[in-house]
């Protein structure tokens, strides 16, 4: 499914004194198949960004003929038109996987199977039969790499946090949604964790969901795993971009508060001592160029 | 959705009224309702009126706002009234012959029941304003800290003044706080397809409970790591400590302390020259 976003603004608790922008015409379009990022810094407005695309927070119908919100907010995703009220959510939810930050804390079932199956219950046209919800839930632990006959009975609170986070993660892709939308992935883990967490998503992206679009402040993450990305700063769009174009515009990022990823940091090193190296910022690719370059010289 | 809730909740701007001494603030309201009590009449109220009238304007709290509390408690004002209209027939010493405009079996309308139940309306709404005006221009924090100095004298029957304040401050900031919580799991349950909103009465409540665990368990997490906090800080109670912020009595609060006193003198003259509602 096709995501496209045009003028796209969003405030919080609007007409009060706690009114918040946190959206300012974003203009996004992501193709399907992606491995999509968005970055930025706290506050940038990816989260708020990311929650409209199932319907979470929606574009308020009566208000759009309001001359303040341009009549011209396009936000659509596949065949859904989420500027539409008549749009069927249950469906768009049930399309659109949306995995929120920590999300080990949305956990609240007595074993890890039902808190894996209530999604998949909730979608369900009918109620379904017993071997078929044991298949999907049996499919999704094992897609998060959880050993199924080891953790199916376990409280979920009974988990390390790693596991808490992959049962939650498959809590979500269970229904095998179209697009996965994962809000900060890897907060909060170790590089180890992040590691795992990262090939984990590119293997459901493989396997399972057309469309992976990951929300970040790790330039490295992104940089690393993203097909594209786009960086958000105070609520619009600065540059959509691929990861090695992106990395260009190392010194704007600096200014919008980012940090750049480590192989921009040293091919920058480098040329302040006067070695000119153009990689695509991918670690392997660093290497390969600078052993092709010694290689040269000796 | 939730966060609509505005009976009771600050207002954040910057004026007169917001700088007032809290304490002067509470003793103003409890005053002012002793004060609604008293006006035996129009002209009592309408003083009353007046004077909440010119907090409100000084306060810079837009009328929609305050008017957004008193349609908090409409219905209990609609039925003070109803039940007054045909409940109320006049008191005998002011209403010798009371008028009877309408009598079916028990129920009978007099003037003075219509008079009667008008007086209550607006004491109540009056009632209910200031007290959220209270809380529109005071922060939780200010207003506990209040509270705590007020009830100051107490400690001398070794009431636990420091600790009750204590816990109304960490209930009122945490209020807020587990309200976003609330928001952020709906949000992650939705997506997961719950239907929060919809259904029978025990299919709502059942939709409850992916809800309300998260919650209680971020609850407790967070009491465990405030009570950690706190420690780490060697908290020991109120005995030691002093306050951030000093509450002083300044000349702001010397005017509305006249104000205050000039209404009650006025109420209670006007009670003793006219008497009953006319
Ligand atoms: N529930 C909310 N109520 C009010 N303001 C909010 C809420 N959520 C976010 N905001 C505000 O919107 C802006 C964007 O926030 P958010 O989308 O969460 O950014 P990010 O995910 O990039 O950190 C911020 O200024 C934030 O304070
Ligand atoms: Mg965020």
């Amino acid at each position: 499914m096709r995501i496209q976003a045009e003028h796209l603004s969003y405030v919080y608790n609007e007409k009060s004194p706690f009114a918040a922008r946190a959206l300012n015409d974003v203009t996004l379009t992501v193709e399907e198949g992606e491995f999509f990022g968005i970055i930025g810094h706290t506050g940038s407005g990816k989260s708020t960004f990311i929650q409209h695309l199932n319907g979470l927070i929606r574009i308020p119908s009566s208000l759009k003929k309001r001359k303040k919100y341009k009549s011209d907010t396009v936000l659509r995703v596949g065949d859904f038109d989420l500027a539409s009220p008549k749009t069927d959510f249950r469906a768009l939810r049930r399309s659109v996987g949306m995995v929120f930050q920590y999300p080990e804390y949305q956990l609240f079932a007595e074993t890890v199977f039902d808190d894996v199956a209530f999604g998949y219950k909730n979608f369900a046209a009918e109620k379904p039969r017993k071997e078929e919800l044991e298949d999907a839930v049996r499919s999704a632990i094992e897609m998060v790499g959880l050993d199924y006959a080891a953790v199916n009975d376990l409280s979920p609170f009974d988990l390390s946090g790693g596991q808490k986070r992959r049962a939650a993660i498959a809590g979500v892709i269970v229904t095998k949604p179209e697009v996965l939308v994962l809000d900060e992935p890897a907060a909060g883990l170790d590089p180890l964790g992040k590691q795992e967490i990262m090939q984990l998503l590119h293997r459901i992206h493989r396997e399972w969901c057309k469309t992976v679009i990951i929300v970040s402040h790790d330039m490295d993450e992104i940089s690393e795993n993203c097909t594209r990305a786009a960086v958000f700063s105070e609520g619009t769009v600065k540059y959509v971009l691929p990861p090695a174009e992106l990395f260009v515009h190392t010194d704007e990022l600096r200014e919008l508060g980012l940090d750049i990823p480590l192989t921009a940091k040293i091919c920058e090193a480098l040329r302040r001592r006067g070695i000119e190296i153009s990689c695509d910022f991918t670690a392997d690719d660093l290497v390969r160029k600078l052993l092709a370059r010694r290689e040269g010289i000796c | 959705m939730l966060k609509d809730v505005s009976f009771g909740q600050y207002y954040p701007v910057d004026s007169f009224v917001h700088r007032l001494d809290p304490r002067l603030k509470i003793v103003f309201l409890i005053a002012y309702i002793v004060a609604l009590f008293v006006a035996s009449n129009f002209y009592g109220l309408a003083v009353c009126a007046a004077v909440l009238l010119f907090a409100i304007i000084c306060s810079h709290v837009p009328f929609g706002k305050v008017f957004r509390a008193v349609k908090g408690v409409l219905f209990l004002v609609i039925f003070t009234a109803v039940l007054n209209i045909f409940f109320y027939n006049g008191d005998a010493v002011y209403w010798n012959a009371p008028a009877v405009l309408w009598e079916w079996h028990f129920l009978r309308v007099t003037q003075a029941g219509i008079v009667f139940s008008v007086f209550l309306v607006i004491r109540l709404v009056l009632l209910v304003t200031c007290s959220s005006m209270l809380t529109y221009t005071t922060t939780p924090v200010s207003l506990t800290d209040g509270i705590e100095s007020l009830l100051t004298p107490l400690k001398w029957i070794r009431f636990p003044v420091h600790e009750l304040a204590l816990i109304m401050s960490i209930a009122l900031r945490f209020i807020p706080i587990l309200m976003d919580e609330t928001e952020r799991i709906m949000n992650a349950q939705k997506a997961r397809g719950a239907m929060l909103d919809s259904g029978g009465l025990g299919k709502r409540i059942k939709a409850v409970i992916p809800v309300i665990m998260p919650l209680l368990l971020s609850a407790l997490r967070r009491a465990d790591e405030l009570g950690d906090a706190m420690d780490a800080r060697c908290y020991m109670g109120g005995k030691t400590r002093t306050k951030y912020k000093k509450l002083t009595f300044t000349w702001r609060d010397l005017i509305v302390f006249l104000l205050l006193a000039a209404m009650i003198a006025g109420v209670v003259v006007l009670r003793i020259y006219l008497g009953a509602p006319l």
